[in-house]
Parts: structure tokens; C-alpha cells; sequence
């Protein structure tokens, strides 16, 4: 046990080290879109709406913060993995050391679980400039923590599949794009017809914003939200051991 | 002798093509063993196999005593590679990667510290510590990947191409290190398509083609089953003829018979690429 978390240990130190050095980048680069998303649809936009009877604001910054998550997380953990494994070719420095395949499948998630913390609660810095409300709240911080591991585990699976660079972007287009926009972010899935509110409940994104906006907002929450957002990260995380016993052969 | 690497019917199958197939090999410890062939011959995909990455389809490998197949964990401890392609984080400076190797292979922090410097000093990077990985020449990122896989002290060392791209200089500085490290006790495997290189460095080669073992042994002893002296002519002013003789009379004797319009004759020592030609009808760097 000690050895599998020095293990997990060593093989994020050396995403730490990577982010140690680009730590600035690495923000800012993360937190562009969704200030972006803040300010034209929180700020302007939204300005005078009400949605579910909470000023526009209020209602979609828990929205945003789950999407700043998703996508640092998900680029945290998945961008290097993907560089190490077909540019630099490192990867197989890992698979080839004697450490299990379950520290390095954690190892590589957990940069995406810190870099998708640090952006997080920086986005919940910039939030309380145009909404000083008391949205953490220890609920509030198991949802954000889970969102990371999941998007974070997905991020790792996408990285070990992938045969190109191409097929990165395919993925970001096709799936982390439309999550971004249609999980229940911006507006209310009580808006929308029955059928396409089952389709959007396929998607991770959706239950890690209705949590988190049900934790910051005191309303009731779905806990069958969290635990279909854990049962996607146990998902992701059995299809990145699945693809990397497949690896060698 | 003890035996640090065998395979027994070694096949490696990527649906229906054989990379590798039927492979029967062993290399003794504190042996320096070149496979040798052309790009494309299974050189890769045999040390890929040793070296835990690619599963085998049948046959059996054994690396110091624990199976390939079996006992990948317990192989993993044992060697140290040097890949083709450059193989380190280039986001990370060297003294990081050598870091992270260490820790990979659970060494303490006081040990990878004294062996770090150990290792910079005796491939020639000391003052290259700091430097990313990306900013290295050719060589130096070559020498990196050598003190970087002998970080956890393998007795195993795959070396693959280890000096294809570098200039005549930096390959010859290579080849010292590779001696230096055999001489305390590393036992290499070493890959090359590079004749001089196996004729500089192994005590025995082994030469494959499409996959398949075609000659195993000493280079002298290889070079006997072909003729120890080459000749060559040059025929109708256009391609070269090669013939093969087991001394220099013998060779001697078939000139002195050759016709006047011969003009062209180069009598030599036989080297491993006869010994290829012979076998295969084609030349070590022909893909």
C-alpha cells in the first residue's frame, strides 16, 4: 500500500514538476473561456433574468465552475499524457518500470484533479467580484473534487486511445464541446422536453452542474446525481486499465 | 557461463505477418550480443518483447531468470534500454528525468542524488544537469538516455540503434561507453544495422531477416562459413561481383584466372555484411 502511493506519488511529481514551471500559462490559459462565459452570459446577457427564481448570475456560475472542471481536468490529465505518449514517447519509460498499472492510471489522474482545483477555486475567486455569495459549502467541495476525478479519469482514457493529435481534437470537438454547452450550464433542463432531458442526463457534465448548483443554491440535492458521476469516473477508470492491458499486445 | 537472455521459439504475430518468428537465442552475462539486420527485421519488436512493452504470441523469453510473459514485474527490475527514438520527458531538464527514473524504480532520495551525479560525470553531462531535455544535441540526448536507464544499476542493458543519426565522432565516443559499462559486468543487447558497429563492439551477433534468425555466432566464426576473403570485381563497368574464398592464395589463384577486360579487382578481409549478402541476396541498409 505505501508503495502504491509512493508509486502514484512519483508519477505525478513529474506532472507537478511540468506544472511548477508553467503554473502561470497553465491559468490562464484554463480560465479564459469561462471568465469569458461569465462575463457575457453571467454579467451581461443574464443581467435582469431570473431562472428558477435566482437572479441569472447566481444561477449560472455553479454551471460555469463545473465546466472550468471539466475542462481543466480533462486537459490537465489527458493534453500531457497524450504529448508523452505519441510526441515524446516517455510513457513507456512508465510501462516499462516496476510500478502497477493502477498507480499509473491514478498517477496521471491526479494532475488533472489538481490542475482542475486550482482553476476551479481561482474561477470562485473571480466569482465573488460579481456575485459575493456563499456558494462553497462542503457538499459543494465533494461535488468539485468529484467532477475532477471523473473529467480527469475520462481525460486519461482519451489520452490512451487516441492515435493522433487529430483524434484528441475530434473528441474535444465532438463530445467535450456540446457537453460544454448543452449539460444544463447556461440554462435549466426543466425547460426542455422529457426525451432530450433523459438524452443530456448521458452526459457527466450534466450531473456535475446540477450538483454543484444544487450545493451552492441549499436546494434539495440529487444525490443520485453524484452517484451516476461516480459511477463515470469507476467507468473511465476500468476502460483506461482495459486499454492499457491491451497495450502491449 | 550463466545465461541472462534466452527465447525459445520466440513468435511475435501482429494479426496474420510475423514480426518475429520462431527466435532461438541466448546471451551470457557480461556478454556484449548484437542483432543485427535491416530496417524492418524484427530488431525492435524482439527487444520490445524483452523489455516487458509487447506481449509475445507464443514461444517463451526469459530475462535473468524470470519470464517475460510470467514475470513481468520482477524483469523490469532487471534492465535498462536505451530506445531508437528519443525517450525522455523534453519538458523536464535531465536532472529530472534521471529524478524520475529513480523514483520509478524506488531508489531513496540520497541514492538517487549520488548516482545522478555518478552517472552525468561518467557519460560527460555534468554540467548539462540542468538543461532541459529538449535543448540537448543529438548525442548528448543519446548519452541522457544511457545515464538515464542505468539510474536503478541494471544488469541488463537493451540498447537499441543506440548511435543511428549521430556523427562519426559522437558514435565512436559511444562505443567507448558501451565497452566501459560492459567492462563492469553490464551484459548488453544490443541492435544495429550498422556493420561496423556490431563488427566493433560484439563478441557475438546474431543476424535477422524478415523476422527470422538466419546466422548466430562469433563474427570470425560467421565470417569462416562464408570464406574469411572477399573479392570483388567489377563487371562490365557496371555492378559489382562478389566471390569468397577461405584464404588469400585461394584468392589470389581465382584473380590470376580472371579474363583481361577485369580491370576493376578489390581483394579483403570478409566482413558481416557477406556473411548477409550470402544469406539473404540483399544488403543490411536495403529496406
Amino acid at each position: 500500500m505505501v508503495t502504491a502511493l509512493q508509486d502514484i506519488y512519483s508519477v505525478l511529481w513529474v506532472d507537478l514538476r511540468f506544472l511548477r514551471r508553467n503554473w502561470l500559462r497553465t491559468l490562464a490559459t484554463t480560465l479564459v473561456a469561462p471568465v469569458l462565459y461569465l462575463l457575457a452570459f453571467g454579467y451581461g446577457l443574464g443581467r435582469g433574468v431570473t431562472v428558477e427564481g435566482y437572479n441569472y448570475l447566481e444561477f449560472v456560475i455553479p454551471g460555469i465552475v463545473a465546466l472550468t472542471a471539466m475542462t481543466s481536468s480533462f486537459n490537465g490529465a489527458g493534453m500531457k499524457l497524450h504529448v508523452d505518449r505519441l510526441f515524446y514517447k516517455c510513457f513507456d519509460e512508465c510501462l516499462m518500470s516496476p510500478i502497477s498499472l493502477y498507480s499509473i492510471i491514478i498517477g496521471k489522474t491526479l494532475i488533472g484533479v489538481v490542475r482542475g482545483l486550482i482553476s476551479s477555486t481561482a474561477l470562485l475567486a473571480a466569482c465573488l467580484i460579481f456575485s459575493p455569495l456563499p456558494l462553497v459549502n462542503p457538499l459543494f467541495l465533494l461535488v468539485l473534487v468529484t467532477s475532477c476525478f471523473v473529467f480527469s479519469f475520462l481525460g486519461v482514457l482519451v489520452a490512451l486511445i487516441a492515435k493522433s493529435h487529430q483524434d484528441m481534437n475530434v473528441f474535444m470537438s465532438l463530445v467535450v464541446l456540446p457537453m460544454t454547452f448543452l449539460s444544463g450550464t447556461f440554462f435549466s433542463l426543466a425547460q426542455l422536453p422529457e426525451p432530450l432531458r433523459v438524452a443530456l442526463s448521458l452526459l457527466p457534465l450534466t450531473h456535475s452542474s446540477q450538483s454543484l448548483r444544487a450545493a451552492a443554491l441549499g436546494q434539495p440535492f440529487p444525490w443520485w446525481s453524484l452517484a451516476v458521476l461516480i459511477g463515470f469516473g469507476f467507468a473511465f477508470f476500468c476502460g483506461s486499465l482495459i486499454i492499457l492491458r491491451r497495450y502491449s499486445e | 557461463m550463466h545465461e541472462v537472455i534466452a527465447t525459445r521459439n520466440l513468435t511475435k504475430k501482429y494479426k496474420d505477418v510475423s514480426a518475429v518468428e520462431d527466435l532461438n537465442l541466448s546471451v551470457d552475462k557480461g556478454e556484449i550480443f548484437g542483432f543485427l539486420g535491416p530496417n524492418g527485421a524484427g530488431k525492435t519488436t524482439t527487444i520490445r518483447v524483452l523489455t516487458t512493452l509487447t506481449k509475445l504470441t507464443s514461444g517463451s523469453a526469459v530475462v535473468a531468470g524470470f519470464d517475460v510473459a510470467k514475470e513481468p514485474d520482477e524483469v523490469k527490475k532487471v534492465f535498462g534500454v536505451v530506445q531508437q527514438h528519443l525517450s525522455l520527458d523534453q519538458d523536464l531538464t535531465l536532472r529530472e528525468n534521471m529524478e524520475l527514473r529513480g523514483r520509478l524504480h524506488h531508489m531513496g532520495s540520497s541514492e538517487r542524488k549520488r548516482r545522478i551525479v555518478e552517472l552525468l560525470g561518467y557519460v560527460g553531462l555534468t554540467k548539462q544537469a540542468e538543461r532541459m531535455v529538449k535543448e540537448l544535441s543529438g548525442g548528448m540526448k543519446k548519452a541522457a538516455m544511457i545515464a538515464s536507464a542505468l539510474m536503478h544499476k541494471p544488469g541488463v542493458l537493451f540498447l537499441d540503434e543506440p548511435t543511428v543519426g549521430l556523427d562519426v565522432q559522437t558514435r565512436r565516443r559511444m562505443w567507448e561507453l558501451i565497452r566501459g559499462l560492459n567492462s563492469e559486468g553490464t551484459t548488453i543487447f544490443l541492435t544495429t544495422h550498422y556493420i561496423e558497429e556490431a563488427e566493433a563492439l560484439c563478441e557475438r551477433v546474431g543476424i535477422v531477416h524478415l523476422g527470422r534468425l538466419i546466422a548466430l555466432g562469433k563474427p570470425a566464426e560467421l565470417r569462416q562459413k562464408v570464406g574469411l576473403v572477399a573479392v570483388e570485381t567489377l563487371e562490365n563497368g557496371r555492378f559489382t561481383r562478389y566471390r569468397y574464398f577461405p584464404d588469400r592464395a585461394a584468392a589470389t589463384t581465382y584473380v590470376q584466372s580472371l579474363p583481361s577486360d577485369v580491370k576493376t579487382v578489390i581483394i579483403r578481409e570478409s566482413n558481416l555484411e557477406d556473411i548477409f549478402v550470402e544469406l539473404t541476396g540483399q544488403k543490411v541498409g536495403d529496406d
